[in-house]
């Protein structure tokens, strides 16, 4: 294409390289200032001197957090959530998402099934009857009232089964007629064919079981057992003095609040950083090609 | 060939039954669970023995002096937060379209993303230090250019609007996705067309690109009808105290406050009931409009 360089067009690309670049910025510069205060001495930070760069330089804030026995614990069941969660939401949606990607001729049940699965899209119960469920079920306290609640994710549901979908029938008939059964069409053809899809689901299912607080909150009587984000919305949005009183006194008093913070809100965001550019090359094929209705 | 494919369909039956069955225990059992709307429910009889009182609960809701600002609080900041969500992806996916270098724009979109993927938990946390008054960056840099300090988590008549600009600033990344995947689905051939014809880059813009997006435009805005008494639970839990209740306070806060707060299962119950059916109501019109329009199908 033919490039035009009037003097505006030239006017405009500079103006837009930096609005662009000022947009990134401010997406940037929270974590940045973060990142900075979190390494910074508590004086400097007291005082708001802090901008991007660490001023007295320490790793106070860091050693108090790592001598904090609920910080850890709570990382540690936050963990074990993601990872049994994600594994549970890819254990269910492979399967349910062919089952849905099946023609209606040659699956009369297919429209039944997907009706059942988008209807609970269209109309919840709330949170006090969704609360009552799962106190009923008997668990309150367990880690799985974190998991099963959310195992069946409609939406990556729906979004494989379009990439499927969108995948030509030739090589899945063929198999078929070949004698390969549902299964092994499934494992052996499907999944290995539908990599930036699986990534798509499999980066929201780790970010939406790392992030979730509320859940942790409402079913977790025990203040031990909850995962991490539910503990940094009790002592850092909602200070719970009782928490804070169980930890370490004179810790407490070595760091101002302020570093602690920043250093706590840091490692929390660090696994979603660690993960992100893995799956940001797929996710975008994965998000566009899923959404394309077959 | 059709039998053929009918006769071993056994194996799919089994493939879904897990998916069925906790969908049935999580989603269609509180679809039941919703008659303690409609009950004076006490947590000891349960959901068998308690008494049936009709529209008791929602007579009181109704009866309540705040539910009338929390209904209107909800609506407005939706309704900002759609309008917001719409116009700055779209405007920024433009943007983003006239830039040349692959790798400049492969950067901004990069770190654009990103903060959608954050817990509101963290970013409550980050912003409760930024936007603070007294040691914030935010009010710090305000100064610098000569304005007053701004209390942006404690007035009530800015709180709206921070909820707003705070939620756009998260979001925005990742909503432009779906518009740069339509701009790239735009006809190459009818740029170099206008070309020949003499037509600027502004006019290409203008007659080519935002027609040309128009459609997706449509149907996004579309869709997020159904949200319009979602304003954003988790945000505001983790932004708001009772200073900016006035303003800031929303069906679902209010339904948390009084149901697991407050043990008031019944009221909030019947809330969640009355927000479940409008919901229901915008979701299914959109899904109709949008199917209508542009042959949007969910399935």
């Amino acid at each position: 294409m033919k490039e035009y360089s009037t003097p505006g067009r030239k006017l405009f690309v500079i103006f837009n390289a930096i609005l662009l670049s000022a947009i990134a910025l401010a997406c940037m510069l929270p974590i940045v200032n973060l990142l900075a205060i979190s390494f910074s001495s508590s004086e400097f930070a007291a005082s708001n001197a802090v901008k991007l760069w660490p001023k007295g330089f320490t790793l106070k804030a860091y050693q108090f957090v790592a001598d904090k026995p609920e910080f850890l614990r709570s990382f540690v069941v936050s963990a074990k959530v993601v990872a049994i969660g994600t594994f549970i939401n890819l254990l269910l949606a492979l399967p349910t998402s062919y089952v849905l990607s099946r023609s209606e001729e040659r699956f009369k049940w297919r429209n039944v099934y997907a009706w059942y699965f988008v209807l609970t899209m269209l109309f919840n119960g709330g949170l006090i009857p969704g609360y009552l469920t799962v106190k009923e079920v008997g668990l309150l306290n367990s880690i799985f009232a974190l998991i099963l609640p959310g195992a069946v994710q409609v939406f990556s549901i729906i979004l494989l089964m379009n990439f499927f979908r969108s995948l030509p029938k030739e090589i899945d008939e063929a198999a078929l007629v070949d004698g390969a059964g549902h299964w092994t069409n499934l494992l052996k053809i499907y999944a290995p064919l539908s990599k930036p899809a699986l990534a798509t689901i499999t980066l929201f299912a780790i970010v939406g079981h790392w992030n979730s607080w509320f859940d942790g909150i409402i079913f977790m009587n025990n203040p031990m057992n909850y995962p991490l984000q539910s503990y940094l919305q009790t002592v850092i949005i909602k200070p719970d003095y009782q928490i804070i009183a169980s930890s370490n006194i004179n810790l407490l008093s070595l760091v101002n609040e302020q570093t602690s913070r920043a250093a706590q809100i840091f490692l929390a965001t660090l696994p979603i950083l660690l993960v992100y550019p893995f799956f940001q090359r797929y996710f975008i094929k994965g998000l566009v090609m899923g959404s394309v209705k077959g | 060939m059709g039998d053929f494919f009918q006769n071993r369909n056994g194996a799919l039956h089994v493939m879904i039954f897990p998916a069925v069955v906790l969908l049935f225990v999580f989603s269609y059992v509180p679809l039941f669970g919703l008659t303690i709307a409609f009950q004076k429910y006490n947590i000891f009889k349960g959901i068998f023995d308690s008494a049936w009182i009709g529209f008791g609960n929602f007579r009181f809701v109704l009866s309540l002096p705040d539910i009338y600002q929390v209904l209107w609080n909800t609506f407005y900041i939706a309704i900002m937060k759609i309008a917001a969500g719409l116009i700055v992806p779209v405007a920024f996916a433009l943007l983003l379209n006239e830039v040349r270098s692959v790798l400049f724009k492969k950067t901004v979109q990069t770190i654009v993303y990103f903060p959608y993927f954050l817990s509101w938990v963290l970013l409550g946390g980050i912003l409760i230090d930024i936007l603070s008054p007294s040691t914030g960056i935010v009010n710090d840099i305000m100064a610098g250019l000569g304005f007053k300090p701004v209390f942006f988590l404690g007035d009530a008549s800015v709180f709206p609007y921070v909820l707003v600009a705070t939620d756009t600033w998260k979001s925005f990344g990742f909503g432009t996705i779906v518009y740069l995947a339509a701009l790239t689905n735009i006809d190459q051939s009818q740029y170099e067309a206008s070309i020949i014809d003499g037509a600027s880059r502004w006019k290409q813009a203008l007659y080519i690109t935002l027609p040309g997006i128009l459609p997706t435009v449509i149907l996004m805005a579309t869709l997020s009808l159904g949200g319009i008494l979602n304003a954003g639970f988790d945000q505001i839990f983790n932004l708001y105290s009772p200073i900016v209740y006035r303003t800031g306070d929303i069906i679902d806060t209010m339904v948390y406050r009084m149901g697991l707060v407050d043990r008031q299962y019944g009221p909030a119950a019947a809330i969640g009931f009355f927000k479940s059916v409008v919901s229901f109501v915008l979701i299914v019109i959109s899904y109709k409009l949008a199917g209508k329009f542009a042959n949007y199908r969910i399935f």
